[in-house]
């Protein structure tokens, strides 16, 4: 009994190892954190859903024998061309300037050996991108960066973007060390320089304006284009009524576990909603309208597994759209690069400084040196052998819901496994009838 | 000349016609009457056209204009040519706010007064307001100029670029990172032929320039006050 005992060090729950060194690292340098991705805080998910598979009261499609239809069509309320997807996964705007050249062919590349689009981000269309892609939606932006007629025209769909998951009522951020020649030219920004966008689109506020913004584009492109709306989650049911009003054919509804490519962390954190909970306000809003599936859905904000696109889709979303999981796909993170990421402060599976383009990837960055890493054609098949998996593990569990098409799925096809969970999706807790917040 | 009579005509069917010019340019020179401050007109224009608009347009008139020369003979809405990446842009009267947003190229010019966040956006045209500016004019303005004979309102020139600003009359305030600069005679010289090209005679020596600080380029922890 001499023998000392260990001290047992305690752990401030409120001041724990993060928040101490955040505030050391505010206190030397004066400014905010900046990064990359989505949330990394745990928000309830499709993780907290479960499917309902058939047994007696409904029965199942065979697995690999029987149909289950994945293709969607966008845009068809107004545009003389909607898009016809193969699948319901689409790749999600991500910038020339945020990624590399190689990286934005690689996606073009991926998506169209799938079947599906892809979309431009808040720094113009590059060739790369246009001439690998089958599909691509041109996004219109605040910053309307390298925005141009001779773009929209060429684009396949436009989505005018009024905000993004990961920082719903912020604009675009890309620092200095990615503004290159080349980013610089096409912004028509000085070389270097820390560039800050627009929260706001410049010629246009509210839902009144935005319809006669989205009659300009149709005439500019005489109505021949599918107009997506992207909205950053946070009041989506009046957010989504607002553009279907407007003259939306499609909402591209964002999460808070959606990425970024430079955001303050504090803004990625602890402004907007999860996707889990965004999806019945705009499916109810839709619904309302007499809009659900006349008006597309999309959502996105961590998807990442066949399961989480069939859960989004029996939710209501007529597709998903994919960021960070189409980056991992590339090659982000991946474990090859563990050493070099540990010599710049960080590790495989956790390198999120994206907005420095130090990316040893060659994906988040302007260095042609590293940019040269990343082979556009392999990346373009790791994209697309993703995708399928995507698709092939969403049609395994539609098929043993006894669906036909992934379109098919539907919440009676859900249960929730915790009470927030059951409350957000609006979907039973496992094992009741109960909806919490929708009375007994 | 062909004519439009938009009182019977649609603003789809007249643009259409004026696009269908990109295809085969079977008639250079448009007349459109009756425009009632319709949205839309003459948006999307690939073709060095002459367009006249007799009457009021609504927003976005000659919006993301290529080559075509367009006057409107009346006072225009929000968005007036924005995106405007060639020829040029006439309104006789008066402009509605963020008139030439983010428009890369051509000339604006707008004999009366322009509204709120003229020029806001700006990456190259050069815009001429005969009258004066509402308030944020040229925000983050990235490239060409903004002539104004005319007083310009509060927060002129806020997060700067590369734009160059000429006013001749008061400036209530300057935005963020907007400064005075000197006015030499490249400037003047500058100024004389842009005055002209607009068709206004003023001495452009009466002129005060305005561009970036470019202290507000990069992040630093002393400008914090100014984000």
């Amino acid at each position: 009994m001499s023998e000392k005992q260990t001290p047992v060090l305690r752990e401030s729950a409120t001041f724990d190892r993060l928040a101490i060194q955040e505030i050391q690292r505010a206190a030397e340098t004066g400014i905010y954190d900046i990064r990359g991705g989505g949330t990394k805080r745990k928000v309830p998910h499709f993780d907290d859903l479960l499917l309902l598979g058939a047994s007696m009261s409904r029965y199942p499609l065979e697995g690999y024998r029987e149909k289950c239809g994945t293709d969607v069509i966008l845009g068809n309320r107004f545009a003389k061309k909607p898009i016809h997807l193969k699948i319901p996964v689409t790749i999600a705007g991500m910038s020339f300037g945020a990624l590399s050249a190689n990286a934005k062919e690689a996606l073009g590349r991926g998506a169209t050996i799938a079947g599906t689009s892809t979309t431009t981000g808040d720094g113009g269309m590059t060739p790369e991108e246009r001439g690998q892609s089958q599909h691509l939606v041109y996004q219109y932006l605040p910053s309307r960066y390298g925005m141009n007629p001779d773009d929209l025209r060429k684009a396949d769909a436009i989505e005018i973007v009024l905000g993004q998951g990961a920082k719903p009522g912020g604009g675009g951020m890309l620092l200095g060390m990615k503004i290159t020649e080349r980013v610089a030219g096409m912004r028509t920004l000085p070389i270097g320089v820390d560039q800050r966008s627009a929260c706001r689109h410049p010629d246009w506020t509210g839902p009144d304006d935005l319809a006669i913004k989205i009659a300009e584009i149709r005439e500019i492109t005489d109505w021949e284009k599918p107009i997506y709306v992207k909205i950053g989650a946070s009041r989506p049911y009046y957010d989504v009524k607002l553009a279907v009003k407007a003259g939306a054919d499609v909402i591209v509804l964002d999460g808070m576990q959606g990425g970024t490519a430079a955001t303050q962390e504090v803004f990625i954190e602890h402004v907007g909603i999860p996707i889990l909970c965004a999806i019945p306000q705009a499916v109810q809003a839709l619904q309302e309208m007499d809009m659900h599936r006349k008006v597309q859905l999309i959502v996105s904000g961590g998807i990442r597994t066949g399961a989480d696109v069939a859960k989004a889709m029996a939710m209501g979303a007529d597709a998903v759209a994919i960021g960070t999981a189409a980056l991992i796909a590339l090659g982000d993170n991946h474990p090859s690069l563990d050493d070099e990421l540990k010599k710049i402060g960080s590790a495989a599976g956790f390198y999120d400084d994206w907005q420095n383009g130090k990316d040893p990837a060659g994906i988040t960055t302007q260095d042609p040196e590293l940019a040269k890493r990343l082979d556009p054609i392999e990346g373009g098949r790791r994209l697309a052998n993703y995708l399928r998996v995507l698709v092939l593990e969403a049609q395994t569990m539609a098929r043993a819901c006894g669906k036909s098409h992934l379109l098919n799925l539907d919440p009676e096809d859900l249960v929730a496994l915790t009470m927030e969970s059951a409350a957000m999706a609006r979907v039973p807790l496992a094992g009741t009838n109960w909806v919490p917040g929708q009375g007994f | 000349m062909k004519t439009f009579d938009l009182s019977s005509a649609s603003v789809r069917e007249f643009n259409q016609a004026l696009h269908d010019q990109a295809k085969q340019l079977e008639e250079r020179e448009w007349r459109v009457s009756n425009s009632g401050g319709k949205h839309n007109l003459a948006v999307g224009v690939n073709q060095p056209l002459d367009i006249v608009i007799d009457g009021h347009a609504g927003y976005y008139c000659a919006g993301m204009n290529q080559q075509a020369n367009i006057t409107v003979h009346g006072n225009v809405g929000v968005g007036v040519a924005e995106n405007m990446m060639s020829g040029s842009v006439r309104v006789k009267g008066s402009a509605s706010q963020a008139a030439g947003a983010t428009a890369h190229g051509g000339l604006l010019v707008i004999e009366g007064d322009a509204g709120a966040r003229c020029g806001i956006s700006m990456k190259g045209v050069d815009i001429v307001v005969g009258g004066n500016i509402g308030h944020m004019s040229c925000f983050m303005g990235r490239a060409g100029r903004l002539v104004v004979c005319g007083d310009a309102g509060d927060a002129l020139g806020d997060s700067l670029y590369e734009t160059v600003i000429y006013v001749k009359g008061s400036v209530k305030s300057l935005g963020a990172d907007c400064i005075e600069k000197e006015m030499r005679a490249e400037h003047i010289e500058e100024l004389r032929v842009l005055l002209d090209k607009a068709g206004f005679d003023v001495d452009p020596a009466s002129f005060k320039r305005y561009g970036s600080a470019r202290q507000l380029y990069n992040f630093k922890v002393d400008n914090a006050s100014a984000y």
